[in-house]
């Protein structure tokens, strides 16, 4: 039998730290919600979870010192998942009610969903993946998922990288069709919640489980 | 984007429990029995509803949303007796993804823009419970339809989501229970003039309930009760939950039939298919992967 992998659910306090922490034990990992600098180095990977504003988690980042310790550790090579806010804290830049700098980890932008363009803003509810040629070719991340299956999103921005050969899927959401997850190396995010996406969003951790 | 279905469970002190015309409530079971068989069978969110919401049955409730939100991986929304802030925070921190609130928010509506502020927008459900008045004008009411407070139901819709409401659920107190189908004209209305999305309540008693709220009143979500409970209760998984522990209410009269005869019962599965064949996109059951 392998060893249990250790993840370390990064706490700054938004956001439903728990569901993260059942997803990942039921998924046979060993969790601990945590904002100690120590935890997070010991962890095998680290997840950055996150629902609210992209400023006021930046703030509270930078309140705990975990900004460049975060940065520097994902660039370090550890394996790191940012879910949903935590995947576009990830990024460069971002456009949230004003201009404001992100982890920088992930070369890209965040933008904002549009009224113009999706009749509801935020998107509440469930929405189909759409797997990329890079998807099938990482074999990991989105094992056993299908094109076309279902996950669950809450956001109302979405990430642009620059790269586009780091998606692994996309989400059509109005006349948008965004990436809804990413992996560049160890570094992995997705728009949806996969601890909230049923089955499915279970393999994902389940995947994770094996990754590592 | 697929629609969502909704199972809403109604909770009193430990039990599930359904009103059935005026006779009062009756305990059905276990609200985890129910849940997990609603996650199983491919339902995309629950709502825990706290019809009582004492003093007392609050750390009942929490409990049972900290059991739930371990083995159930869909969003978990709880409304019913919450206040404050403090209350919120509680419900949140015991696993719930969402609180859904009305009586506060109605006595206190600038209790929304400090809780979207705080726990983010999609956080806050703005419970409406609407009452259509004799002349034709809708009301919305507080304390689960026993309180009226004169607020206009669409302009309440509309001033909720100006502070931040993140989803509005629209109950017709009118039809509630009734089996006689969505007072979809008044959901057309909100759903058409608000941004955020709309969760309709109150009267399926049949399939083409649901497709006609989705269609001609334009829901993104529906909550079912007494559909998906009256069949599960007719399962024989019921029985064998039954035999787990002993029900305080006697369940006889429910499963005779008679008490229902406005419903049909159907499983989330029949409820999707019947969507699904008719040109709307719902999320399928699946599997949980092997090895978890």
């Amino acid at each position: 039998m392998s060893r249990t992998l250790k993840a370390a659910i990064v706490d700054y306090q938004l956001g439903n730290l728990f569901s993260v922490k059942h997803a990942c034990d039921r998924t046979g990992m060993q969790a601990q919600i945590t904002a100690d600098k120590d935890d997070i180095s010991a962890a095998d990977l680290v997840i950055l979870p996150g629902v609210g504003a992209f400023g006021d988690a930046m703030a509270t980042l930078n309140k705990l010192d975990l900004v460049s310790y975060l940065r520097d550790l994902a660039l370090s090579g550890k394996p790191f998942l940012g879910i949903c806010l935590g995947m576009q804290l990830l990024m460069s830049k971002s456009y949230e009610f004003a201009e404001h700098t992100g982890l920088g980890i992930m070369e890209g932008d965040v933008l904002p969903l549009n009224r113009a363009t999706a009749s509801k803003v935020p998107q509440v509810g469930w929405n189909k993946i759409h797997l990329t040629q890079a998807a099938r070719q990482d074999g990991s991340f989105l094992n056993n998922l299908a094109d076309g299956d279902y996950m669950y999103f809450v956001h109302s921005f979405y990430v642009k990288p620059n790269n586009p050969q780091v998606i692994l899927s996309s989400t059509r959401y109005g006349d948008i069709e965004f990436c809804s997850s990413f992996r560049q190396g160890n570094v992995l995010g997705c728009q949806f919640h996969p601890e909230r996406s049923g089955p499915q969003g279970l393999r994902i951790y389940y995947n994770l489980s094996l990754s590592f | 984007m697929s629609v969502r279905i909704i199972p809403r469970l109604d909770i009193k002190g430990p039990n599930l429990v359904k009103g059935i015309h005026l006779e009062g409530l009756r305990v059905l079971g276990k609200p985890e029995h129910f849940a997990r068989y609603y996650y199983e069978a491919g339902a995309d969110e629950l709502i825990y509803m706290d019809v009582v919401a004492s003093l007392y049955g609050r750390n009942t409730l929490l409990d049972m949303i900290r059991r739930t939100s371990k083995e159930i991986f869909i969003p978990l929304a709880v409304g019913g007796g919450l206040r404050s802030l403090e209350d919120i925070q509680e419900v949140l921190r015991a696993g719930a993804d969402k609180v859904a609130l009305n009586t506060a928010v109605l006595a206190r509506p600038e209790l929304i823009r400090e809780a979207s502020r705080r726990f983010g927008s999609s956080t806050i459900v703005v419970s409406i419970e609407a009452m259509k008045k004799p002349d034709g004008r809708y009301e919305a009411y507080a304390d689960n339809g026993r309180q009226h407070t004169g607020m206009d139901v669409f302009q309440w819709a509309l001033r909720a989501v100006e502070l931040g409401a993140g989803e509005i659920m629209l109950t017709s107190i009118n039809q509630e229970g009734t089996g006689q189908g969505f007072d979809f004209e008044m959901v057309g209305r909100v759903a058409e003039s608000v941004p955020v999305p709309v969760i309709a309540c109150g009267g399926a008693g049949r399939l083409s309930h649901v497709y006609d709220v989705l269609t001609q009143g334009k829901a993104d979500a529906v909550c079912l009760a007494s559909i998906l409970h009256y069949e599960f209760i007719a399962s024989q998984k019921y029985d064998l939950m039954r035999q787990d522990y002993s029900t305080e209410g006697n369940i006889d009269y429910l499963r005779s039939g008679r008490s229902f005869s406005r419903i049909t019962p159907a499983t989330l599965v029949q409820v999707k298919d019947f969507l699904s064949a008719r040109g709307i996109a719902c999320r399928p059951q699946a599997q949980e992967p092997a090895g978890v």
